[in-house]
């Protein structure tokens, strides 16, 4: 692999649909599944370049290059082409299968964490799964209860499975270049919030290391870290608390599942004060967790209580103010740093 | 009972059939064994088997070969032996022991082997379909020129990916056959409260596929359907649902006290054995002598012993194997 230097702007969902060409490209067993991924299968008067490539146009273009045979649209039937994938996976192909929302998984959930991320165990290790679902999060456009829930702790829960979380463009593509190309089921979670959003992504093929964290910027007073969406919110959050004096140390931990501890606990052991800050639901969640184990593991290293800023425990509502107070804003995450400063 | 047998497919010959004849006997004696040391404390968890439907493994297993793919289910012994999977290490694998075909981490409901084209065992009723229409997938998309089979129940035709699978297959014409073994019975639950059809092939109607139903204790007629179904297949026709009426002799599970059904419809059963109906075939025919018949199931019987005595001496995997085999790399 090439060592990618140059770098241009471009949104995360450019940055998704690259990382998919390049994958596409490199590899002849990747291959696209999902509902409407091309758009328009068997329409005899619909030429490729006008097809959608998702609802939301991330895949668009991608069967011009790559034909129908390798961006498959299938059916409205999640447990149908999930479980098509995990198998198609096992069995010599390298899909990446794409669950429209996150909130679908109840659709196939048992394809996924009863088939594709117990195979490989309950074989003995005999079994490969190098699979790809891409999936959408986040709450922000009015979609409402049923499409808009994070849920990546879901699955953050259970072996067998990776979950891996990009905040910038640079990262989506990136991770899912080492998504694509890991041998284990990897969960995918591109927040929809984030898709027009614009940052420099790398020229390249080079794929960014799962487990690996970014910090996103240094400080030495507090340690937050931030998943998804909430990385541009914490940011936002520094920038007041730094015209204050307060300099945060922001950490994207890029993946939960590896996640690496070792970044954050080697942050807390030089701020000595920990903020999690999480858009999923509380109970049982990516920022329980992280706090559980900065306790179990780094307890001495700590000036002060670990501190928790995440959605309420409630699904997500429709009305624009009150999805607006559900998810973690920078007042808020400003403000519950200096409860502890 | 030759009575009721069809004739054998011309392109059966002698050693052919001898070889089905055996392995319906392996399956026979397995699950037997598997019986007495289930009872004996020998195997922890479930065990759920397959005695009485050798016919429909065996018949539509013997198209198959490494290349091509198989879902089973929890039933899934005889799909395993009919599919070529090694049986000493399945025997190991009952009991949990490190030389077990899955090191012991998957048990009764979990043996598999990729290698044999046998994508596991599936404790989840109706877990099949989808996978057999990815490893299907496979096959088309790369011009492998294989084919999957899904075994599943009567009882899984009424799961929801039972509809998935069969509509995904049928659209994109992926080379997979559904074979339900119906026996009569989800679990406790008779299949004429169960389910709405009165042949579950009927169901093929629904998906514009054909829809076949055979006498799953007639190996000759199972083969012979099963091999129609497979060659459509291969020949990228698309799916077929073939139903094989057939019965188990043992409960759901071993443990099941069999409260609804009765000895008389058991030994209704038992009277048209598949096995012996094999047998009676080839003596009469003189293609073989009930000596020679003998000799196959000593032969596996001793073979069986064998593997039981090897997987009793054999070590259970060491504490640590608990943490492996959960990723490639992490």
């Amino acid at each position: 692999m090439v060592a990618a230097t140059a770098t241009r702007q471009m949104t995360y969902l450019q940055a998704v649909n690259e990382a998919l060409r390049i994958a596409m490209r490199e590899d002849p067993t990747v291959v696209l599944i999902g509902e409407d991924i091309a758009g328009g299968a068997a329409v005899d008067h619909l030429i490729d370049e006008d097809a959608w490539g998702g609802p939301m146009g991330v895949t668009k273009g991608l069967v011009q290059e790559f034909g129908r045979e390798r961006v498959l649209d299938t059916p409205i039937t999640e447990a149908g082409f999930i479980g098509a994938a995990v198998a198609a996976a096992t069995t010599g192909l390298r899909p990446v299968a794409e669950l429209m929302f996150v909130d679908f998984f109840g659709c196939c959930m048992d394809q996924i964490f009863n088939q594709g991320a117990k195979l490989r165990y309950m074989f003995g290790g005999k079994a490969k799964v190098p699979l790809v679902i891409r999936t959408q999060v986040g709450a922000g456009v009015g979609a409402a209860a049923q499409h808009s829930g994070c849920h990546y702790s879901v699955f953050t829960h259970m072996p067998g499975i990776k979950t891996v979380i990009p905040s910038t463009p640079a990262d989506a593509k990136g991770l899912l270049l080492s998504a694509i190309r890991d041998d284990d089921l990897v969960m995918f979670f591109e927040n929809k919030v984030l898709y027009g959003s614009k940052g420099e992504v790398p020229e390249g093929d080079e794929g960014i290391p799962l487990g690996v964290a970014d910090i996103t910027r240094a400080g030495d007073d507090v340690t937050v870290i931030a998943i998804s969406r909430m990385v541009q919110q914490s940011l936002a959050a520094a920038e007041a608390l730094a015209r204050e004096g307060i300099e945060i140390e922001v950490i994207d931990p890029r993946t939960l599942s590896p996640l690496d501890e070792e970044t954050i606990l080697a942050s807390v052991a030089k701020t000595h004060r920990l903020v999690i800050v999480d858009e999923d639901n509380p109970r049982c969640g990516a920022a329980a967790d992280i706090a559980a184990m900065v306790a179990d593991k780094g307890f001495d290293l700590l000036d002060a209580p670990i501190k928790l800023v995440t959605a309420p425990h409630t699904p997500v509502p429709f009305s624009p103010p009150l999805e607006q107070a559900y998810v973690p804003s920078p007042a808020r995450i400003a403000e519950v740093v200096r409860s502890i400063v | 009972m030759s009575a009721t047998q069809s004739a054998a497919p011309a392109a059966l010959d002698r050693d052919q059939l001898l070889d089905m004849y055996r392995r319906m006997v392996e399956i026979r004696q397995f699950e037997d064994a598997a019986g007495k040391n289930f009872a004996a404390g020998m195997i922890p968890g479930f065990v759920h088997l397959y005695a009485g439907e050798e016919a429909v493994a065996v018949g539509v297993c013997s198209h198959l070969t490494d290349r091509d793919y198989i879902t089973s289910t929890h039933r899934g012994h005889g799909h395993c032996i009919a599919k070529g999977v090694d049986i000493p290490g399945m025997v190991a694998e009952l009991m949990g022991k490190s030389t077990g075909v899955c090191k012991g981490k998957g048990g009764s409901m979990h043996i598999a082997d990729l290698h044999k084209g046998m994508l596991g065992a599936n404790g989840i009723v109706g877990g099949g379909f989808p996978l057999a229409c990815g490893a299907a997938l496979t096959a088309k998309t790369l011009g492998t020129g294989g084919v999957a089979v899904c075994f599943f129940g009567d009882g899984a035709s009424n799961q929801g990916t039972f509809h998935e699978g069969l509509n995904l297959a049928a659209i994109w014409k992926l080379p997979v056959v559904f074979v339900c073994e119906n026996n009569g019975y989800a679990e406790a639950t008779p299949v004429h409260y169960h389910c709405s059809a009165t042949d579950i092939a009927n169901r093929a109607g629904a998906y514009e596929i054909p829809g076949v139903v055979v006498d799953g204790l007639d190996l000759f007629a199972v083969y012979e359907a099963a091999g129609e179904a497979i060659e459509r297949a291969r020949r990228g026709e698309g799916p077929t649902l073939l139903e094989a009426k057939t019965y188990r002799y043992y409960g759901h599970f071993q443990g099941d006290q069999v409260t609804y059904r009765t000895e008389e419809e058991l030994a209704r059963f038992r009277d048209r054995d598949a096995i012996q109906a094999v047998r009676d075939f080839i003596t009469e025919r003189s293609l073989a002598t009930a000596d020679e018949l003998n000799a196959i199931d000593q032969d596996v019987t001793a073979e069986l012993d064998a593997a039981w005595d090897d997987a009793k001496a054999a070590p259970f995997p060491a504490p640590e194997e608990t943490l492996t085999d959960v990723y490639v790399a992490y």
